[in-house]
């Protein structure tokens, strides 16, 4: 018995393999490069300036995935903070 | 008419071939008539995992060419009177032939053969397009690794972007000791990431490399493991439901009961 491993919390590698697969094959599948993204998100700045002040640096967008666990459709998870609201949404 | 199945992974080295001569083997001793097809053109190895080297006069390229008929490219096997190679060539590029040839040598083949098995180079380029172009049904082979699962995601992709809805997974050189560590992708752990459904089990079994250097496959050693794996493969194949090879059985007799115990 491994009585280092019995008192760390590592969790098995299989577990970490496991969670880099589902997250590298959702960007596979949906076949986005991290160009996609950055374009994206500058499109989304410049769309929600219109109507409010953005933190750009906190904005964060990222590829996750919807629906049941085995359905893997991707979702695309927008972070956007909002410093104020602009006059021309009130 | 027969059903052609390609035996493909997308990353190279995680099996195919092995799979292709096994599988290939254990159909036809079971009594159907086969062809293994070695669509590997430039980086033949089929022949070896056969023991066919040395027989090989035509070959693929040459049929496509027009230099030889069809049979005369076949190479019966030495042990089984209803299993044959059709070998491809060494010294060509895999362009040498276009999916529309290989699509129409499959369909004559078909025509002779129970099943058709080709094996497809690593890769997702002209090779694949080749070795997938008359396939009925696909074999995706990976390893519990996480390179190989990703490429086999990828190649799913491709199969199915190609209407090839009919495939299924084998997962080769499973170490048990690994997995029941957590060091290593478990079977469940892989169905859940790729959706697709589950063909076989292999188990990593050093008799495979005794195997490949005697040209002699796995499944006509009675005490391979790997063997063994590979002939319920073939069972499943022909339509019979066959448990999942239970990899905890290098365990048994006296001391796996009170291990079992006190595992509990
Ligand atoms: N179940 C197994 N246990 C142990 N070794 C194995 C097993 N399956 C395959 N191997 C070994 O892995 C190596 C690669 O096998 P193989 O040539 O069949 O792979 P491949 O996918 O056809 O490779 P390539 O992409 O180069 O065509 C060989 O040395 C073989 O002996
Ligand atoms: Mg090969």
């Amino acid at each position: 018995m491994d009585f280092l491993k019995l008192f760390s919390k590592e969790p098995p590698s299989k577990d970490v393999a496991k969670e880099r697969l589902k997250l590298i094959l959702i960007h596979d599948r949906a076949n986005v490069s991290p160009t996609f993204l950055e374009m994206l998100k500058s499109d989304i700045i410049r769309v929600i300036s219109d109507y409010a002040e953005i933190d750009e640096r906190g904005l964060e967008i990222k590829l996750t995935k919807a629906g049941e666990e085995g359905i893997s459709t991707p979702a695309l998870i927008a972070n956007i903070p909002i410093r104020k609201m602009k006059d021309t949404a009130k | 008419m027969g059903t052609s199945i390609v035996v493909t992974s997308g990353k190279g080295g995680v099996g195919k071939t092995t799979t292709t001569a096994n599988i290939g083997t254990a159909l036809a001793m079971l009594g159907k008539k086969v062809v293994v097809v070695d669509a590997d053109t430039g980086l033949r190895n089929l022949d070896l995992h056969l023991g066919l080297e040395n027989r090989i006069v035509y070959n693929l390229v040459d049929v496509v060419e027009g230099t030889c008929k069809l049979k005369q490219a076949l190479i019966k096997d030495k042990r089984l009177d209803n299993l044959f190679l059709l070998p491809t060539a060494q010294t060509k590029d895999k362009t040498a032939v276009t999916p529309e040839q290989m699509q129409e040598l499959v369909e004559n083949l078909k025509n002779e053969f129970d099943y058709v098995i080709i094996d497809c180079p690593a890769g997702i380029e002209h090779g694949f397009e080749n070795a997938v172009a008359g396939a009925d049904r696909a074999i995706v082979v990976t390893t519990p690794e996480v390179s190989a699962v990703r490429d086999a995601d990828r190649i799913i992709g491709k199969l199915e972007a190609k209407g090839l809805e009919d495939h299924q997974l084998i997962i080769n050189r499973i170490k048990f000791e690994m997995t029941k560590k957590g060091e290593m992708l478990n079977i469940d752990d892989m169905t859940d990431i790729l959706a697709i459904k589950l063909l076989g089990i292999v188990p990593d079994d050093e008799k495979i490399v005794i195997s490949t250097n005697r040209g002699e496959p796995a499944v006509t050693d009675p005490a391979s493991k790997a063997g063994q794996a590979y002939k319920n493969i073939a069972r499943r194949l022909l339509g019979e439901e066959v448990p999942f090879m239970e990899l905890d059985n290098e365990e048994s007799g006296f001391f796996s009961i009170f291990k079992k115990l006190f595992r509990r």
